[in-house]
């Protein structure tokens, strides 16, 4: 079921007499949701932009992260998507905020308690079972501001609950697609798995009109270069002896400016993988704030890049742990080409009552060009003092003799960069225990060496 | 008949262009043929096959490569593989993340025109049939290449490459180098096989013992960066009952002569 359609009179930017509007629209959902839009709307305003002085902002380009002209699309793209390539339980497709293309779950999930919907309908439906999880572990990596403003604009997102040992085996499939110049949306998900539980949720970010989730599709339609912005927020919850697989992957137009805010909740012996891919966009902030609530907790926390161009690709991170006995495993591989930027900042904080914690943090960059630039932060803040943590970081450099090998063999640089780039990443890959995705995330990423 | 012609080379180190390695040499190759070049250490035989190949780190200050009566200088090292050249390499590069299968694969695609596909089931049909024909295990295909190889596996990665490839010329850079006697007459059996018409091949070697496994149609021996003395295969048993100092020797006595009928 789509969102009730907007008015059609343009909109300029992000405006009170526009967030009014916004909310007098949506008047058919919940007192509670418009309270929070509303709070959510002046904290947005209230909130300075990130200074220099600020520690979760370093070396971050502020300069790009202007606000101003962007209006919320009126309508979507007319081609809608075709669906994507690997076998799914459902799919909710958005175009510029509007749902175009939606399959249900199964009657047999459905009957099951098995709930998966575009974000407006379960509000409507399902409202108090998302009021319990909508930001209720806000991550906590400097981005407050676009959280707020992801609250008080949000319409496009999806909301997915399974309930206690159900186990789905297929991936929900949510993508988002934007189409426009200085147009923005605010994609907002929730994930919540009962107890034992076991479900993987995959979202696409995606520019450009026509695309749809597949790898082939998408290798036929580069996005255009539109300026965009893009403010995402996920809430990611594991109940007691879940297992959640999340994957994100991102490929914005050139000129688009994003942030995605990643919180996950792992509880008791629950198990969460997350991993995002990387590819798109002009300047891309992606932050994901893991919280180990319960012993045996584990979050597997996995980030790919390909930062081409001049692109700059910005990334927070922060492990909590706040019982003891839990785990955590950060990952993150950024290939740099070009003029391209890296940021990666991490830290993992290990609370005075979380003994027993073993936390590692690695981010491992691999230059393909003397001109890209990689920043790597990482940190630990351990308050117990029986832990095992530690964190790596290290930049390689594509080694000249692997180079000429390859081209030796008749293998063009390009390819021979592809042919590299892909096996630094095989190891991030291979933690997928679904072949089917791990192949259309590898042909993605292929992708974007044809150019 | 294709040939491989080396004009009058120069080659020097990239970084240091003014200190020539190979001098001014001269090479003839026609397909069906094999010839060995052999000399001792640090006479230039390893910088004449990657120059001509387009290792980065070399410089060609003078002369020329013709492949097939074409410059190949301005060619690109993935491009030269293109039209037919290929490197044995003395130490293969290992890399790991990528399986032979999925790097082999690249290097036929690329080889096919553009927007053309490889056909998968007829690809590995006939990689199968060159490993059985090699004696090469089929797992071999999703180890990572010469990751962990050893000596041997290394040597037979090269020749199996070079089977799947097909080149019309092939420069083998001390392709006996770290193997064992068995391994030695493994590989020399996979150059065999793909001696014909259709293939010439340069043997870098710096000792006779590979020799008796390929036997050459024409020896030269090199010395300080150029060609000093070419004949049949029994130059190879005589430089290897004579030694290299006989032929420095022989230079040594034609240089004072020279000197003398000045």
């Amino acid at each position: 079921m789509s969102a009730p359609a907007l008015s059609t009179t343009p909109a300029e930017g992000f405006t009170s007499t526009r967030f009014a509007q916004h909310l007098s629209q949506r008047a058919y959902l919940p007192a509670w949701w418009l309270e929070a839009k509303k709070a959510a709307w002046n904290q947005f305003n209230a909130l300075p932009l990130p200074s220099r002085t600020d520690e979760n902002w370093r070396f971050s380009d502020l300069k790009g992260l202007d606000l101003s002209g962007f209006t919320v699309p009126e309508d979507h793209s007319q081609k809608i998507p075709n669906h994507s390539g690997f076998a799914q339980a459902a799919e909710i497709v958005f175009s510029n905020r509007q749902v175009v293309a939606r399959s249900h779950v199964s009657a047999e999930l459905s009957s099951k308690g098995v709930i998966f919907a575009p974000l407006d309908e379960a509000l409507r439906q399902h409202g108090d079972l998302v009021r319990t999880y909508f930001q209720k572990h806000p991550a906590n990596l400097g981005s407050a501001k676009f959280v707020a403003l992801n609250t008080a604009l949000t319409v496009a997102g999806g909301f997915l609950y399974v309930p206690a040992d159900v186990e789905v085996d297929l991936p929900f499939v949510i993508q988002h697609t934007l189409t426009g110049n200085n147009v923005s949306v605010f994609p907002h998900t929730i994930v919540v798995l009962g107890p034992r539980a076991k479900a993987t949720v995959v979202e696409f970010f995606v520019s450009g009109g026509s695309s749809s989730v597949t790898a082939s599709t998408l290798a036929r339609s580069a996005p255009a270069a539109e300026r965009q912005l893009v403010s995402g927020v996920n809430d990611l919850h594991a109940a007691e002896g879940a297992q959640l697989t999340y994957v994100g992957a991102q490929r914005w137009s050139r000129e688009t400016l994003a942030f995605q805010i990643n919180s996950i909740a792992v509880e008791r012996d629950a198990r969460v993988l997350s991993l995002n891919l990387h590819l798109g966009g002009r300047q891309s902030r992606h932050e994901s704030h893991s919280r180990l609530l319960g012993p045996g907790a584990h979050s597997e926390m996995l980030s790919l890049t390909v930062a081409d161009g001049d692109r700059e690709f910005d990334q927070r991170t922060l492990q909590t742990h706040i019982s003891p006995h839990t785990t955590s495993n950060l990952l993150y591989k950024n290939a740099l080409l070009d003029t391209a930027k890296t940021i990666f900042s991490g830290l993992i904080i290990v609370e005075p009552d979380a003994q027993k914690t073993d936390a590692y943090q690695k981010n491992r960059n691999l230059m393909l060009s003397d001109t890209a630039e990689a920043h790597s932060l990482p940190g630990l803040e351990i308050q117990a003092n029986d832990v095992k943590c530690s964190h790596g970081s290290t930049s390689a450099r594509i080694d000249a003799e692997q180079e000429f090998y390859l081209q030796a063999r008749g293998i063009n640089p390009t390819e021979a960069r592809r042919l590299l780039v892909s096996a630094f990443f095989e190891e991030v890959l291979n933690k997928l225990e679904n072949e089917d995705l791990h192949a259309s995330l590898t042909a993605l990423i292929a992708d974007q060496f044809k150019k | 008949m294709p040939t491989l012609e080396i004009r009058d080379l120069f080659v020097a180190l990239a970084a240091t262009p003014d200190k020539p390695i190979v001098k001014g040499l001269n090479l003839t190759i026609r397909t069906g043929e094999v010839h060995a070049i052999m000399g001792p250490n640090g006479t230039g035989k390893s910088t004449l096959s990657k120059a001509i190949a387009g290792h980065p780190d070399y410089v060609i200050t003078s002369g020329d490569v013709l492949l097939g009566g074409k410059s190949i200088l301005e060619m690109e090292a993935d491009e030269r593989a293109r039209a037919g050249l290929f490197l044995a390499f003395q130490y293969p590069s290992e890399i790991p993340g990528v399986s032979i299968a999925n790097f082999l694969r690249a290097a036929v695609q690329a080889r096919l025109a553009e927007g053309e596909e490889i056909d998968a089931t007829a690809y590995y049909k006939r990689l199968y049939s060159k490993m059985d024909l090699l004696k090469i295990d089929r797992k071999f295909t999703s180890r990572s290449v010469n990751e962990g190889f050893s000596g041997g596996e290394k040597k037979r990665c090269e020749i199996l490459q070079m089977a799947m490839l097909e080149p019309t010329f092939s420069l083998m850079d001390e392709t006996d180098s770290g193997l064992d006697i068995d391994a030695l007459r493994i590989v020399a059996e996979g150059v065999n096989l793909m001696r014909g018409e259709k293939l010439g091949v340069l043997l870098i070697t710096h000792y006779q013992r590979l020799l008796d496994y390929i036997v050459p149609d024409f020896v030269h021996v090199m010395y300080d960066g150029r060609i000093v003395k070419s004949g049949d295969k029994t130059l190879a048993l005589e430089l290897e009952a004579k030694g290299y100092d006989w032929v420095k020797q022989e230079l040594a006595l034609s240089a004072s002569a020279a000197v003398a009928t000045a």
